[in-house]
């Protein structure tokens, strides 16, 4: 189902709080920029223009601003949650924001600016459909906002906006936007984005937030929010290559109902493609092809499932399948191997060293892995990689190589977000050091033809 | 022609099954906290939609107050015994009556006591992860909370130091002692919660509809009349039509005029609200950090 329609332009003009109480798609996006561009701020606007702060929200603002502000409502305030976020004056961790418009419901992950925070950027956009980076329009490209695009394309977030703040204080200077616009287009061709808009604009004051700007008559694009409500992000989801990764085996104990008996499902989330009943698919590591016998939920069987669906599948044959096995389709081959090269973005203020055992968890699946190599380092400045550095600290990008105590069954990331994506967890600590994306597979599964289950 | 799409209730149930799974997967004795509000219904329907035609593989938990409204209390029986859940229940009462915790003078309030006998309970069952029903949407030291959020050996929350949550990978590793909450509804709203119980059909505890109840002017709010905190002779006493939006405990949940009869009504309700859901909860008007602080100290 989709939004009734309503007429295009009359959300942008006249913003409605509606909690859209019918089926709508939800939109994913996060904010960085660097400390003070205005990323809280631009996000109280949105929140405050679309009518979507409720009156106890605004009292408890205007509370704070009575007390600390001198009078001044602080929009940040809304997002920054914790006493040291407010005392300090910045976003310690991502915050989550939620609001609806008729079209469309929005999860947004505030994310920080500060350095040491770049982690949490990673965080909250690992999920994003669209990724806004904020630049202050007084000081243009910086290293954080060379930082953000870079993720954002590591990540392969679909869309990226510009959003160049503070254009109040630059006297609403085309010139200025076209120069800042010169700046990001300079280093963009070297990253991997499809889509990126840029839109003037400032929070403060909600020039081109929720309505379009009087100010800049020479900026022909939509809102911030027009563009958000109208992004196509239907396709942000594979559905080439039927991947299921079991989370969990659905064997009843003791059912009283007979037919449970021998009831043995594969319970998990698609993680791409589709599945339908009577196709065969192989088990892996079993490394056996069977078919698919039944696709159960909780509101009935269906004939097919597709990603991001939860199901429990009942297959034909009785296959050696836990916790950690891949049941993938025929026809789209994955990737296997223990020798595998991967993007890392490092998160923990102990650097990665070459030689250290570290557990890798992808999909439902945790194995040991030693990184055997640091291939090289990008260099934020200048987007270029440094070959061999002897570590990657934290907040930086790179490129590593990983020996594997088992294979593991996946795709690249840039084929497949779910099935191409991993973390490395510290041992002994727990701490989760790295997300990282597997490149290119240079090997992939073939079922023999002798391996079908009998 | 087939639609491979979505819905935003659709997306957010199968997110939440997936984490649950993710729970069955990691832990080796997991909880579900099920007080019998309408956010732990919808954590026992998506357990049920995890798990089924499986038992479900955690018992459920409820820390009683002693505050708690008897209607949510009979509900929460009745429907642990209708699912054939293993139902745990331990009680402030009984903490304070064998000098567990200790009430500070004057502390008529619950809120601060059911945080110890929480982690006791942990202890005394040897739980390594406890799923809970708080959605970020509700206050925003919640905003800032993970799907899986790390506690160490005292239970402690420290949201300056959380691990990083990247896609739909969750580390879930822990060392002796320590312990996991999980939030599969972290994303849903107070609109989607009833949207939820509307698709699903879901029972839920009768005061959540408008009935006529005697209230007491306190603080700005509608609270119950109840015999722990009687109303004072300058105290407004009035029969009103109410319900309440959010349960806390009886002392601290306001109740809102309403006409809401049906699931329906409360929806179109929600939708015209102009404040939030926790606005009716004294406990979280105490200080803009009330919230932060409870959640360090070990609250879910």
């Amino acid at each position: 189902m989709v939004a009734s329609p309503s007429p295009s332009s009359e959300l942008s003009v006249t913003p409605v709080r509606t909690a859209a109480p019918h089926a709508v798609e939800i939109l994913r996006f996060n904010t960085c920029g660097s400390v003070d561009d205005g990323k809280s701020t631009l996000i109280g606007r949105l929140l405050y223009d679309s009518k979507s702060l409720m009156e106890d929200q605004i009292e408890a603002l205007e509370r704070s601003a009575d007390i600390t502000g001198g009078g001044q409502i602080n929009l940040a305030n809304l997002t920054d949650g914790l006493r040291a976020e407010r005392e300090q004056g910045i976003t310690i961790d991502v915050a989550y924001r939620y609001f609806a418009t008729p079209r469309r419901k929005f999860i947004i992950a505030d994310t920080p600016g500060h350095i040491q925070y770049t982690r949490n950027m990673v965080t909250g956009a690992s999920n994003a459909n669209v990724s806004i980076v904020l630049v202050d329009a007084r000081l243009g490209v910086i290293e954080q906002s060379r930082r953000h695009t870079a993720i954002a394309s590591l990540l392969r977030i679909p869309h990226v906006i510009v959003a160049i703040n503070k254009m109040d204080l630059v006297g609403w200077s085309e010139e200025r936007y076209n120069e800042i616009r010169a700046q990001f287009e300079e280093f963009l061709p070297r990253l991997d984005l499809k889509d990126v808009k840029f839109i003037p604009l400032s929070a403060l004051n909600g020039d081109n937030v929720v309505t379009p700007s009087v100010n800049t008559p020479w900026y022909p694009g939509p809102s911030l929010l027009g563009y958000l409500e109208t992004v196509h992000i239907g396709s942000d989801w594979n559905l080439n290559g039927f991947r299921l990764p079991v989370q969990w085996v659905n064997r009843p104990n003791d059912p009283k109902d007979d037919k449970l008996h021998d009831f043995r499902g594969f319970s998990g989330q698609i993680a791409g493609g589709i599945v339908r009943v009577g196709q065969k698919v192989l088990a892996l590591p079993a490394g056996l092809v069977t078919t698919v016998k039944e696709i159960h939920t909780l509101d009935g069987p269906l004939q097919e499932a597709f990603c991001p669906q939860s199901v429990t599948l009942v297959l034909e044959h009785d296959i050696d399948i836990s916790r950690g096995s891949m049941i993938v389709d025929l026809d789209v081959p994955i990737g296997t191997g223990t020798d595998l090269y991967a993007k890392v973005c490092w998160m923990h203020a102990r650097p990665l060293q070459r030689g250290k055992k570290y557990f890798l968890k992808h999909t439902s699946h945790t194995v040991q892995v030693v990184v055997s190599d640091i291939v090289h380092r990008l260099n934020i400045e200048t987007l270029d990689p440094e070959v061999a550095p002897a570590a990657l600290a934290m907040n930086d990008l790179g490129e590593i190589r990983l020996q594997l105590a088992r294979p593991v069954y996946h795709d690249s990331y840039a084929t497949n977000r779910l099935t191409g994506s991993f973390i490395l967890i510290e041992q002994g600590t727990n701490a989760t050091v790295a997300a990282g994306m597997f490149l290119i597979p240079t090997e992939y599964v073939k079922p023999e033809s002798g391996d079908y289950a009998i | 022609m087939t639609s491979y799409h979505l819905d935003h209730l659709q997306h957010l149930e199968t997110e939440a099954i997936h984490i649950m799974r993710e729970v069955a997967g990691e832990f080796e004795r997991p909880a579900l906290l099920f007080s019998g509000g309408k956010d732990s219904i919808c954590l026992l329907r998506l357990a049920e939609k995890a798990f089924r035609p499986s038992d479900l593989p955690t018992p459920l938990l409820n820390v009683d107050t002693g505050h708690h409204f008897p209607e949510l209390n009979e509900f929460r029986d009745r429907r642990a015994k209708e699912l054939n859940g293993k139902l745990i229940i331990r009680k402030v009462e009984d903490a304070i009556a064998n000098g567990t915790v200790q009430p500070a003078p004057g502390e008529i309030s619950r809120n601060r006591l059911q945080i110890p006998v929480l982690l006791a309970a942990i202890e005394e069952f040897r739980f390594d992860c406890c799923i809970g029903g708080a959605r970020r949407d509700e206050e925003k030291a919640r905003a800032k909370e993970r799907f899986f959020s790390y506690r160490d050996s005292f239970g402690q929350w420290d949201p300056k130091n959380q691990r990083p949550e990247i896609w739909n990978l969750y580390n879930g590793r822990l060392n002796p002692g320590e312990n996991m909450r999980v939030f599969p509804l972290s994303n849903w709203t107070e609109m989607d919660v009833w949207e939820y119980i509307r698709r699903e059909k879901l029972e839920v505890p009768s005061i959540y509809f408008s009935h006529t109840r005697q209230c007491v002017r306190r603080s700005g709010q509608w609270l119950p009349v109840n015999t722990l905190v009687p109303p004072k002779p300058n105290e407004e006493v009035r029969d009103l039509v109410v319900r309440v939006r959010t349960i806390g405990d009886i002392i601290s949940t306001g109740c809102v005029e309403s006409p809401a009869t049906t699931v329906d009504d409360i929806i179109a309700e929600i939708a015209a609200a102009r404040v939030t859901e926790r606005g009716s909860r004294a406990d979280d008007k105490s200080s803009e950090a009330a919230m932060e602080d409870r959640k360090k100290a070990g609250y879910f």
